[in-house]
């Protein structure tokens, strides 16, 4: 399951359209994405950045185009799943349990990463909420967890929706500096959102509405 | 892989015991269903205890239908669901040891304490062991059923009612043989048992496949 995250990755997107019902949402978006690399998917509401992100992690059907995974120098599109950490606008965190457990089952269902839940949200500075109820946390609070979750799991290739929504703005510097540490790391991210996150060198996918 | 399905079993007995509800409040809504009936039918106790059987598997059914809304909706509300889509474990296994996990806090006590309220209904020896025997068979098969019930309807904010009206015509067949064994004075206990053990298998195979593939489905 482990793999080497210096090497070389590619995520290919060819001509992608994506329909829901009779309604195109958007057509026509390529984009090559290789390590090290960050792509922001910007435009108007309700343009399809979301649906985008939600295409590529596979929770859609595409309308047309593909979507491909390079790897150690061969295509292998049917790993792309395993190498996707997705964080939505729902954060996949349960009220009931603590943060620690949300970050343990996590790394269970996605693969373990480098840092373990208290080294994770040391990072975020959150550790004084390991043993907390999710429940008991503020949305900003949430946030910082669910993107706890990044670290503690082993995924190349990181999808994000509105990352900054709800973090003041320590919270949005702490996000920055741990992209630009998977990016300088070998990893791979592509972020849906209208307040760019600011890092040197990052690829623009600009969404127009139809 | 194996680790990723134990921790999703864990997972969900974890929140069934901290959410609490959903097991204990299923035998509570057994036990008044079964309380009432004999109100309603008046103090022929010979009457009672020939319907008896009958009851308890019918108190089974709602009970077990009752709480399975939640079964994929809570972790489709909260966005648990496309973690899970994005493990390396396939979708089938996971519904698979949710709808276990879920039974084992729903189905499994009810099952095993149906004997108990077997008395309140009068029944006598053979029937005592029959019911909680088909129950122990029967309560699975009605978890797996109501699971495809349940991914149909995970996006729907009421789908309670719409999950029930999908199930109850599946669980037909369930029914007639758990019942006909479960009444084993009339019938030999064996033949519809081992009918109600094949129904139970084939729901095991099969409810999964179907219930990945409509949660699959909810995302368009």
């Amino acid at each position: 399951m482990k793999m080497d995250i210096a090497q070389r990755c590619y995520l290919l997107l060819e001509n992608l359209s994506v329909a829901r019902g009779e309604r195109v949402v958007f057509g026509g978006v390529s984009l090559r994405l290789g390590s090290g690399e960050i792509a922001e998917v910007t435009g108007p509401n309700g343009v399809g950045k979301s649906t985008l992100l939600r295409a590529i992690a596979g929770f859609l059907p595409l309308g047309s185009g593909r979507i491909s995974w390079v790897e150690s120098e061969a295509t292998d599109s049917a790993l792309l799943a395993e190498r996707i950490h997705y964080v939505g606008h729902l954060d996949g965190l349960k009220s009931a349990l603590t943060a620690r457990e949300n970050l343990d089952i996590g790394r269970g269902l996605l693969g373990r990463g480098r840092l373990t839940p208290l080294e994770a949200l040391d990072r975020m500075e959150l550790a004084h909420v390991l043993d907390l109820p999710v429940g008991y946390l503020s949305a900003g609070q949430r946030r910082r967890v669910a993107l706890a979750r990044l670290l503690t799991t082993d995924r190349p290739l990181w999808l994000l929706d509105e990352p900054l929504t709800a973090l003041d703005r320590h919270a949005r510097a702490l996000l920055k500096a741990v992209v630009a540490d998977h990016i300088g790391s070998g990893g791979l991210m592509l972020a849906a959102t209208h307040e760019q996150l600011g890092l040197p060198g990052t690829i623009q996918v600009r969404l127009e509405a139809r | 892989m194996t680790r990723i399905l134990l921790l999703v079993f864990l997972r969900d007995l974890m929140l069934a015991r901290r959410i609490g509800g959903g097991g204990v409040l299923g035998l509570v809504f057994f036990l008044s269903l079964v309380t009432v009936v004999p109100f309603a039918i008046g103090p022929d106790l010979r009457l009672l205890s020939r319907i008896g059987p009958a009851i308890l598997w019918i108190a089974a059914l709602l009970a077990t239908l009752l709480g399975l809304d939640r079964l994929f909706q809570a972790d489709h509300e909260d966005g648990s669901l496309d973690q899970m889509l994005l493990s390396p474990a396939p979708l089938e296994l996971i519904v698979l040891l949710k709808c276990v996990a879920h039974w084992s806090v729903t189905g499994l006590p009810l099952a095993l304490l149906s004997p108990l309220f077997g008395l309140m209904l009068d029944l006598d020896g053979p029937a005592l062991w029959a019911v909680p025997a088909t129950l122990l068979v029967g309560t699975p098969t009605f978890t797996f059923l109501g699971a495809i019930g349940a991914a149909l309807t995970v996006t729907l904010r009421r789908g309670g009612l719409l999950l029930s009206i999908l199930v109850v015509p599946l669980a037909v067949p369930v029914l007639i043989f758990g019942v006909s064994a479960a009444q084993s004075g009339t019938v030999p206990f064996l033949t519809p048992f081992l009918i109600l053990c094949a129904l139970g298998l084939a729901s095991v195979a099969l409810a999964p496949i179907a219930a990945a593939a409509a949660l699959r489905g909810a995302g368009e």
